[in-house]
Parts: C-alpha cells; structure tokens; sequence
C-alpha cells in the first residue's frame, strides 16, 4: 500500500476488474470502504458484485467474502458457472468463501434485547480464513424481513458497516431499488463514500442495461449513464468519452489502397489509427472501396477486421474478384477476417460489445463497418449516435484506423448523415451518382480531412475489373460533367484553347505593329523636337550678339553726352 | 437444505457434547462472550427451565467467539439466540429472553402441574 504523506493524497481506489468500470470511476471503487450498488430486481446488481469478487480474487490477488442472504451456494454456482466463472475452484483455493445466510421469516422470535453479533463474528471468521480484502453482503435488506425490530437493525447495520471500514474491507453492499428511494431499506443513509445505479430499460423491444455513478465522495467520475452487458464473459461496462479526447495520435500515413485517392489526400493517404467516413448512395461503391483499404492493409502484412452487416463474407469475396480484388489468400492467412450480422439480431450495445471484444482478439490495425448506417435499425437514433461516439472513441484509443460505411438515403441529403457522426470524422469522403445525358456516372471527393492538405477537386470513377480507377472531373457551368458529357465537353475545350491560342497569337502580332507604329512616330516626334531646339539655340546665340552691341552703342552715346554738358556749363559761367 | 443442515451438524456436534437422549429437551443458546445481555439471557432461560422443565432439560452455552465457525453452521446472526433443537420442529428465538411469558408460548414450554 502506497505511503499516504499528507491530507492531500488522492482518494485510494481499487480496481474491480470489471471491464470498462474502472474508466469510468477513474480507478475503481474506494479502497477499505463501502460501496452501496442498487437497481431494480434483475438488474444485475448481485452479478456485479459477484464479479468484483472474482475479479479481485483472481486478478488482483484480493481474495473475498461473499455473505449472501438471498441465494444460497448452489444457485449462486449455478448462476455464474454460463458466465465462464469457476467459484469452486476459486473456493477450494481459498480465494473464495461464500456465507449463505439464511433468513426466514416467522422462524425466529424475538425476545427482549438482542445484536447482530452473530453476524460479525461470522464475518470476521469469514474474513480471516481467506485473509480477505474484499466483502460483498448481497442483499443485506432481507435482515429486515426477518427481523422486526427496526432500530436495533439500523444501529447494527451502521456499527457493521464501521466495522468493514475499520478493517480496511472494500465492501459492495447491494440494495434493491423501491419508488424513489435507492433503496428499500434507505441504505444509502448509512454508506456515502459511493453509490453506483444499476438499471434495466427496455425502450423499442430492445433491452438496455444501464449503469450510474449516482456519488463518488471524493473522486471525480463520469456522472453519463453507462450501458453495460451481461454476456460468456461477465460484465462489460461501455464508457461512452470516459477517456475524453486525449489520444495519442500518429502522423503515419497509410496507402487507401486506390489509387489517385492518395493523391487526393495530400499525396499520402489516410493518417495511421484516424477515422475515415464514407458516404454515399446505393450503388456507389462504398464497399469496393472498402475492400480496396483491406487488400492495401492486408499486403502491407497488417490485419484488417471488417464487419459486414449486408453481404456475407462469401458475398463479399466473390463479388470483390469480380472487380479484380482478391481477399480470399488474406482471409487464409489470418490477415482478414469478416464477421457478417445482420443488424436486427441483437440490440446496439451486443453489436458494440461484439466489436469490442473481437478487435481485442483480433488486434487490427483497419476496422471496417460496413455500413454503419444499418445498425440504427437495431436501435433509436439517439442510441446509434452515442454507439458510433463510442465506437469512434474505442478505435482511436486503440490507434485503429476505422472506415466506416454509411448508406445515405436518395433525395439530396447525401451530405448529411443523419448520425452527427460527420463532426467525430477526420477524414470524409462522399461518392455520389450524377445523372445526365442519359446516364449515370458516379464521383468522388474529399468532403473533409483533418491535418493534410487535401484535393478540392470531384473526381469520376470507374469501378473496372482491375478495381476502382479514378479519372478527372470537369465542372462545367451546369455542375459536375461526367460520362459522354465530360467527353463532350473535353472536345469543346479542346476546340477552346485551340480558338483562344490563335487569337492570342493574333493579339500579339496586332501589339508588335502597334508597337512599331509607335516607335516610329516617337522616331519623328523626336526628329522635330531636334530641329526646333537647334532653331532656338541659333536664335538665342543672335540675341546674345545684340544685346552686346546694344551696350557698347549706349556707352558711347553718354560720354558724347558728358562732354557736351561740361562745355555748355563753362559757358554760362 | 433446510431439514439436513442442522441434523448433520447437531451429529457432529453429539460427539463432544451429547445430549441425553431421555432428557427430552435439548436447549443451545449462542452467545458472545459474557456479556450483559448474554448472562441476563442465560439466567432467564434457567429460571424458565427450572420453572417448567424441571430434569427434563440440557443447556448448552455456545460461545460464538471460541467456536466462530458454528455461527455459519447453525445460521446464526443475532446474539443472544436460543435454539430449540429437540423436540422437534427446531425452534429459534433472539434476544435477552427477559419475557419469560413469550418464552413459554415460543417454545411450547407447556406448564406441568406437579408430579404425575
């Protein structure tokens, strides 16, 4: 046991080993306390507790006590054994011990002044000889059937449940479910560090069983209701975003297996462990592409799973040779494996719990389901969206590509998926049929990819007998050309630049004269400007001699004037 | 289940403790330690006995904390417990025992005028 250094340490939790429930609790139920686990009649609760026993006895190496007051060993054996769990050998191991106690109405009197004494002492006995950590009382309410006296059975029960803290046990204590109240006897008054909800619903003539962490003290917890299953290997509990987004994600990229696709996709293909969306209408070629991405998986020596839920496997191989894929030698070498169901066999959480346990088997590295959209006949809308979040979130975690298929209905809507499963995509792609002229032609395009740089472009496809073979689209001013329209129309494009080059090559020529027309007139332009600046020179050279001679005329005029002035002064006087 | 437990475990028990067969009445009362409760229990059932069942009955004291795993065998949960084990059918009553009036009737303890 860890060092506790100071008040602040966290909470200590033990894992139960049940599948899925120490995500959600995010570590298990709190170590040495008691646990309160009610639900309705045949809501699971005892297999709950029984498993958290087994589990702990066998993985965890906390042997248990399991105090029944319901059932006695036989039935409990009898339980458990079509759920794969040996409890005799676990008992003769003494990992185990079960203590029937057995309560009857009317068979006892009471007398004056009693205690459950007996009870603890059978306990601590119990507790002893496996040397437990764990206990389970399943279900101590029926105490109150047996006996009568009220208060003296709540003090006991809460001296009881001190007692198991003080040892240290971690207890599950189940409680059946009654109006609003947890639990019939109020139990809950009595344990506070955790109350888990187990229920049973019924909605469209498909069971669900649901679990709830209605208190953990202390902790934080996913507070969503969980479905959970009953299956050949216990309880497995399905967190729906249980580990939030933190993923680690890989920058590798892998081939579509078609190609042009990968050209499309940032040169490179899908990313390693994303998840890839294809929609499209009957009849597009949803699942020859699927098929492309498991040959391309398989070659690359990786195991692919895929799950049909329309075609059977041999469906699936045969009609995928006749478009020049052959998956045959890869089922043979264990590389493929194809699981066919139809959707309607079990509820949505089978399906899930199903895919679940397989890809844990099978270890993929490419999950395929085709199509997805099928398993919403197995449940209502609301279902399928959180099955496909988890399903989403499972296949990521686990770093496995998944391509999921899914059928779009006709009339224009081939962009939405009804599922809001396009928002939890990284990469999603839309083949679609476009009619014209007569005939109908099928196309391709990257609707979105998360992280590349990925083409804009729609492209028309073949599906040939060497597989699906992509050639170039052209849009022209009524939308997408496919097919002998697309033809047509290269035609007329050719004809188009034809007719464009010519009379650029015509415009040029018409410049390259105007050009020389211009560069002549700038010649003349410039001929003239030279004539008249040398006239102005010439001109401005005689203005200067003038000017000069101007000047010496008027020198000599005043001093002619000058001695004129004197003589006719020195004449007067 | 229910008719053999007991009578398997009442066999193992004869060994070390036998009750004697004449005797007629066959009393076990489960207790823990000497407590309060335990000894106001057991002299009640004395003075019941004496009172109605006088050489006719055996008494056995069990104490659960020397011998914890008989409270398993013999499906006992509250202390004190009194166990009719014979006659038969076997009779359970809980608590200090201190209405002996109850006692009478819950056990079928019918009262003996005298000697006869």
């Amino acid at each position: 046991m860890p060092k506790v250094n100071s008040r602040l340490t966290m909470l200590e939790k033990v894992p139960t080993g049940i599948n899925g429930l120490d995500e959600i609790t995010g570590g298990g139920l709190p170590a040495g306390r008691p646990t309160l686990v009610c639900g309705a009649a045949g809501c699971g609760k005892s297999l709950f507790a029984l498993e958290f026993l087994i589990r702990g006895a066998t993985k965890h190496d906390q042997p248990g006590v399991l105090m029944t007051f319901e059932e006695s060993v036989d039935d409990i054996r009898k339980n458990v054994a079509s759920l794969g769990f040996d409890i005799d050998a676990l008992i003769a191991q003494k990992r185990l011990i079960i203590d029937f106690v057995r309560i009857e109405r009317g068979e006892i009197e009471e007398q004056g002044e009693y205690d459950l004494e007996g009870l603890f002492i059978r306990l601590a006995h119990s507790i002893a000889l496996v040397g437990a950590k764990r206990v389970v009382l399943d279900t101590i309410e029926a105490l109150f059937a047996g006996l009568s006296n009220q208060a003296i059975l709540r003090s006991e029960l809460r001296r009881l449940f001190g007692w198991l803290k003080q040892r240290g046990m971690t207890t599950i204590i189940t409680g059946e479910r009654a109006g609003d109240q947890l639990t019939r006897q109020g139990l809950e008054e009595f344990i506070s560090d955790c109350v888990i909800l187990l229920d049973h619903r019924v909605i469209g003539q498909i069971s669900t069983r649901r679990l709830r962490v209605v208190k953990y003290r202390g902790s934080t917890h996913g507070t969503n209701e969980y479905p959970f299953l009953i299956d050949e290997s216990g309880i497995s509990i399905l967190p729906v975003t249980s580990s939030g987004l933190e993923y680690e994600v890989s920058a590798e990229r892998v081939s579509t297996g078609v190609g042009g696709l990968d050209e499309m996709l940032g040169g490179l293909g899908y990313y390693r462990g994303s998840t890839v969306l294809l929609s499209g209408t009957a009849g597009t070629g949803k699942t020859s592409m699927a098929a492309h991405l498991a040959q391309a998986t398989c070659a690359r020596g990786e195991r692919c799973l895929f799950f049909s839920f329309e075609e059977s496997a041999s469906q699936i191989l045969r009609n995928m040779r006749t478009i020049g894929i052959d998956l045959q030698p890869f089922v043979r070498k264990e590389l493929l494996r194809i699981h066919s169901a139809r959707p309607t066999v079990y509820g949505l959480e089978m399906h899930l719990a199903r895919m679940h346990k397989l890809i844990g088997q099978f270890r993929p590295t490419v999950v395929i389901v085709d199509p997805v959209s099928n398993l919403r006949s197995a449940g209502t809308n609301e279902e399928t969206a959180t099955l496909f979040v988890r399903l989403v979130d499972f296949l990521r975690r686990n770093g496995i590509l998944g391509f999921l298929v899914s059928l779009t209905s006709w009339a224009g809507t081939s962009e939405t998926t009804g599922d809001s499963i396009s928002s939890m995509v990284d990469t999603w792609l839309l083949l679609r049929d476009i009619e014209l002229s007569g005939e109908r032609n099928k196309v391709l395009y990257v609707r979105k990819s998360r992280g590349m740089n990925h083409s804009n472009q729609v492209r028309e496809f073949h599906i040939t007998s060497k597989g699906v073979k992509l050639v170039e689209a052209y849009l022209g001013p009524g939308g997408v050309l496919t097919g002998a329209a697309r033809l047509a129309q290269e035609t007329r494009e050719v004809a188009e630049a034809e007719r464009l080059k010519q009379e650029m090559e015509r415009r040029e020529l018409a410049l390259t004269h105007r050009r020389k027309a211009m560069e002549a007139q700038i010649e003349a332009l410039r001929a003239a400007f030279d004539a008249e600046a040398e006239e102005l020179r010439r001109t401005a050279a005689n203005g200067r001699d003038r000017l000069g001679q101007l000047e010496i005329d008027r020198e000599a005029m005043a001093r002619s004037r000058r001695v004129t002035e004197r003589s006719k002064k020195n004449n007067h006087r | 289940m229910k008719a053999t437990t007991p009578k398997k475990h009442g066999i193992e028990i004869a060994h070390s403790d036998a009750p004697d067969p004449g005797a007629g009445w066959n009393l076990r009362l489960y207790v823990a330690g000497q407590t309060p409760k335990s000894l106001t229990a057991f002299a009640n059932l004395k003075r019941i006995c004496e009172e109605h069942l006088a050489g006719r009955y055996q008494i056995e004291v069990i104490d659960l904390l020397k011998q914890p795993e008989l409270a398993q065998m013999d499906q006992i949960i509250a202390l004190p417990t009194l166990v009719r084990r014979l006659p038969e059918p076997i009779k359970r009553i809980v608590g200090d025992l201190s209405n002996s009036e109850r006692i009478v009737v819950g056990m079928n303890l019918e009262k003996r005028p005298g000697p006869s």
